[in-house]
Formats: C-alpha cells, structure tokens, sequence
C-alpha cells in the first residue's frame, strides 16, 4: 500500500511543482493520402485526421480529470507533407496546409506538426514544392508546424537546403510581421531528425512509424529543481542520482499515461519522450536547475557541464521507466520558453554562442531565439550549418528555431503568448559568410558514419 | 477499481462526514481513511473502492472539487495507479 508521504508528494509534485504530461501526440500516416489532384489529397487528408484522432482531445482531457495529471497539450503529428504531395500536379502545396489546419481545428488538438521535408541528400521535386510554400503556409494558418531536415551523420549536410532554409525563415518572418515573426516560431530545421518525437515546432510521423501511433512528451524541471533544493553542497554523484531519481518518477507517470491512452483509443503506444520541457512560469525553468547546481547565472562558464550531467541523468533515470523511449529525450534549451533563459538572455549573461556549445550536451538546438530582424539570410544560414555540424559529427539531433523579429533589434522583447513565452532579441555576429553559404552542394559525413 | 480522496485545507467542524455521506450518496465504498491535523491544516486521505460508483468517474471528480472549493478545501479524486507507478517499481 502507497503510504501517506507519497501521496503528498505527487500532489506537492503537481500542484505546487509543475508536474504535467506535456503532451499526447497521435502519430498518423498519410501515406495512402495522395492524388494528382491536390483537392483531392487534401480531402483525404482532412478526413483521415478527423477520423482516427476524433477522440483524441476528449479522451487525453478523461485521462486528465481520473489521474488527477494535467495533460498541458493535445497533438497530431502526421507524414511528412513532402511525401504526400509529391505526385499532385499542383506548384504550391499552401492548400495542404489549410487542410491540416482545419483538420486540427475540427479535432481541438492545440499544434499540428509535418507541413515537413527530408532533403540531407537532396531534394525530390515534392521537396523543393513544399519549401518553397512553408512561408505562406505558416503565414496562412494557426496550427500547422513545418520542419526540415537538412543533414545526417550519415548522409552529410545539405548546404543547398541550408541557403534555402535562410531564405525561408526570413521570408517567413517578413509574412507574419504584423506578429513579430510568429511563423519562425512554427518552423524547426534539423540535423539527424527522429521519427516519432512527440514535440512540437518537430513532430512529424516517420517513414519508418505505423499507420497510427501515440507518444507521449513528459516534462518536470520544476519537479527537479525542487529536489536540488535540498541537496546544496553535495558532490556531483549525489546530484546525478537525485535528478535519476527525479526523472524515474516523472517517466514512470508519462509511461502510463501513454498506455492508458494507447489502450483508450485502440492505438499502438510508441514512445515516452523524456523530456525536461521548460515553460515561462516561474519554477518551470531549465536554467534554474542549471543554477541550482551553483552558477551565478546560466550562461557562466560551466554550464555547459551542468547541462551535460542534467541531461544524461535524465535519460538514465528515464530509461527503466518506460517500456519504449524514444523522440528526443534530453533537456530542452527554448529561451523564450524559459523563464531563467529569458532572464540571463536579457541581461547579457547568456549569448547565442554559448547556447550553441550547449547544444552540443542537450537534446535540441538553437531554440526558440528571437534575432534581429536585420540579420541577413546568409547569417542564418551559417547559424543553421553551425548547428547542423554539431548534429552530424556528435550523432545527435539539432534543431535551429530562430525568429529574425522584423523591425525590432537588440534590447527589444518579442512576446508570443501562452507556451512560447516572450524572446528577448539576442545579438549575432554581424561578420559576413556570404561566400561560404553560395558555394552549395553537400558538407561529406564525417569518417565515423561509415559503422558498417 | 481504487481510487485515492485527498482533503487539504483549513480545519472546520464536519468535514469528514461531508465528505464521507457526498461519497456514500455515489455508491462509493471508503476502505481506509487517515487524516492529520497540522497547525490548523488538516489534511485526510482515504482509500476508497470506486467500482460500484454510480456516476462517472470525471463527474465524481468535479463534484467533489466544486464541494471543497466553496468550503476552502482542495478535495480531489486520483485512481491509485498514478501513485502506485511512480513510487512503486
């Protein structure tokens, strides 16, 4: 029998600690979706979401209301939009998008991601279709995520993909002024992308993935940074089995949640992401818990070893909690999602170089940075193959969201509202890359993606 | 299926029969109840068999949170798997 203390400190963990299931995302094939009319696909499109994640909403909010956890978000993560439109005739693939966004509308989830395109190796002419309509897409609708994936260990990086992507988000920003750039903030690109991984601007459901599939993103930095509390002057071994400790219960509760809502809907379960997700409330913070390790600030050397050893014990103590992980799995780093980030960011204790040797320790990448809106596409660009490098050569995912916010510069403050929280414009290298960025064709993978 | 009650708030007269008789009126059957008093904020937990329930388990939940919430109390309803997996391997 569960004694007393436990139950209190679930429900310390939950009311009082932030403790929630991040999501519930519907993985859905869209495979069997295409047509040479693009009307056609579309109405496939939006018919099959509508069926298969119909109950999706409802059944994550009964889950909710008898385990008493908040599920913060419902979503849908569907093929790669790429895929599925290659063989329409149609030259912009915008309508599919409009599809998706309805479709998700129709269904109540709050993001929908894999308005996607593979391109490491190089572009299918559905690829070049879809990128080239991600920034009226994003203009045009709420809900729909796009990413794309530009490199691999294995295949190397595309650098005609990264020109193009620099492109695009600056294309995307100039469409969505009128709201700071939000459409970059729905636009990821990533180096060595998973297939099933539950968050969004990312999510999208993999070559590789069933027709229809739930994962689930857990997330608790406030649950974490709560047990460090109690543990100031100790080693680092104590430290690291502390946040194990941490991060078995938080999986052990997502892990259920996902089988619950596996068996609910009559859907396979795929995956737990073990996730330390950050959001703008106070004490949900990633950089707090960097702190708490005893920095004066994120951003202080140092930090990046704190996040390395935040991140392996995570997945460690993750890793015997749920039967399958998978998705991204690691520490998040958004800025404006955080609110120590935004902070540190503010006060120029924290820059866009030293988030990118984090990057080098964490789950992600560049996420969710507010740059100036004068910055050029080709520094984008050279951001975006930095990272995409990083990925490569480490075997790891990365992932570039930045938002150039038109108009605005260093000093100003970008607010996005709910989740994405607000982004303090962080300065950039203004030295030129112009010439490396125009020279194209592909970055070869590195020696050790020949494992065979 | 068991589910746990958990009661927090400030201490006032008649709190457990309250909750005990808004219970017993949904068909549901109290199998253990611990409660402390700490600086007048009480705290009760009890183990209760939701199998003959006689609404649905979301509506049970609503119904007593909007009980606690004009009385100053926190009462919620979680099935008792939530805790058995995260303290229990």
């Amino acid at each position: 029998m569960i004694n007393n203390r436990e139950i209190m400190q679930t429900i310390e963990m939950i009311d009082q600690q932030h403790l929630d299931v991040r999501t519930i995302t519907m993985g859905i094939s869209l495979r069997d979706c295409a047509s040479e009319d693009i009307k056609r696909s579309c109405g496939k499109v939006y018919d099959k979401i509508c069926r298969l994640a119909g109950k999706l909403v409802r059944t994550g909010e009964e889950i909710e209301a008898e385990f008493g956890i908040p599920i913060v978000n419902k979503r849908i993560s569907v093929t790669p939009i790429a895929m599925v439109g290659e063989s329409c005739t149609s030259r912009s693939f915008v309508p599919f998008a409009m599809a998706l966004d309805k479709a998700a509308r129709e269904v109540g989830v709050n993001f929908l991601g894999g308005f996607s395109a593979l391109v490491h190796k190089g572009f299918t002419s559905g690829d070049e279709r879809l990128i080239e309509s991600i920034p009226e897409a994003l203009a045009q609708t709420e809900l729909v995520c796009s990413s794309v994936n530009v490199g691999t260990t294995r295949a190397g990086i595309n650098m005609d993909a990264v020109r193009k992507m620099g492109i695009v988000i600056k294309d995307t920003a100039e469409l969505t002024k009128d709201r700071a750039g939000f459409g970059c903030a729905k636009l990821v690109v990533f180096c060595n992308a998973v297939e099933d991984n539950p968050f969004m601007a990312g999510a999208f459901h993999g070559v590789g993935e069933p027709e229809c599939v739930i994962n689930v993103g857990v997330s608790g930095p406030g649950v974490v940074s709560h047990a460090l509390r109690s543990a100031k002057g100790a080693s680092f071994d104590e430290v690291a089995e502390l946040i194990k400790k941490t991060a078995f219960r938080i999986t052990r509760m997502g892990q259920l949640v996902a089988q619950e809502a596996s068996q609910r809907l009559g859907v396979p379960f795929g995956v737990v992401d073990l996730s330390l997700a950050p959001t703008p409330a106070i004490g949900d913070s990633v950089a707090d818990i960097l702190e708490l390790m005893g920095l004066e600030s994120v951003g202080a050397a140092g930090t990046t070893a704190a996040l390395a050893l935040l991140n392996d014990a995570v997945k460690k103590g993750g890793v015997m909690a749920s039967s399958h992980v998978g998705g991204l799995s690691g520490a998040f780093i958004p800025v404006s999602e955080d609110a120590g980030m935004i902070r540190a960011a503010k006060s120029g204790k924290l820059t866009i170089e030293k988030l990118e040797a984090m990057t080098c320790v964490c789950s992600v990448g560049l996420d969710m940075i507010a740059v100036p809106g004068d910055t050029p596409a080709d520094t984008l660009s050279g951001i975006i193959a930095d990272e995409a490098a990083i990925g490569m050569v480490n075997n790891k995912t990365t992932a570039v969201r930045l938002i150039p916010a038109p108009g605005k510069t260093v000093g100003d403050v970008v607010d996005f509202g709910g989740l994405l929280g607000s982004a303090p414009v962080m300065p950039v290298n203004r030295c030129s890359q112009a010439e490396f960025v125009a020279r194209g064709g592909r970055i070869p993978a590195p020696l050790h993606s020949l494992r065979n | 299926m068991k589910a746990i009650v958990t009661v927090i708030g400030k201490d006032t007269v008649g709190i457990i029969a309250e909750v005990c008789s808004l219970l017993a009126a949904r068909g549901v059957n109290v199998l253990d109840i611990s409660q402390t008093v700490l600086q007048e904020y009480f705290t009760m937990i009890m183990l209760v068999d939701v199998s003959g329930c006689t609404c649905p388990f979301v509506d049970l939940a609503e119904e007593l949170k909007q009980h606690g919430t004009g009385r100053g109390l926190s009462i919620r309803i979680q099935r008792e798997d939530i805790f058995n997996a995260m303290h229990r391997i």
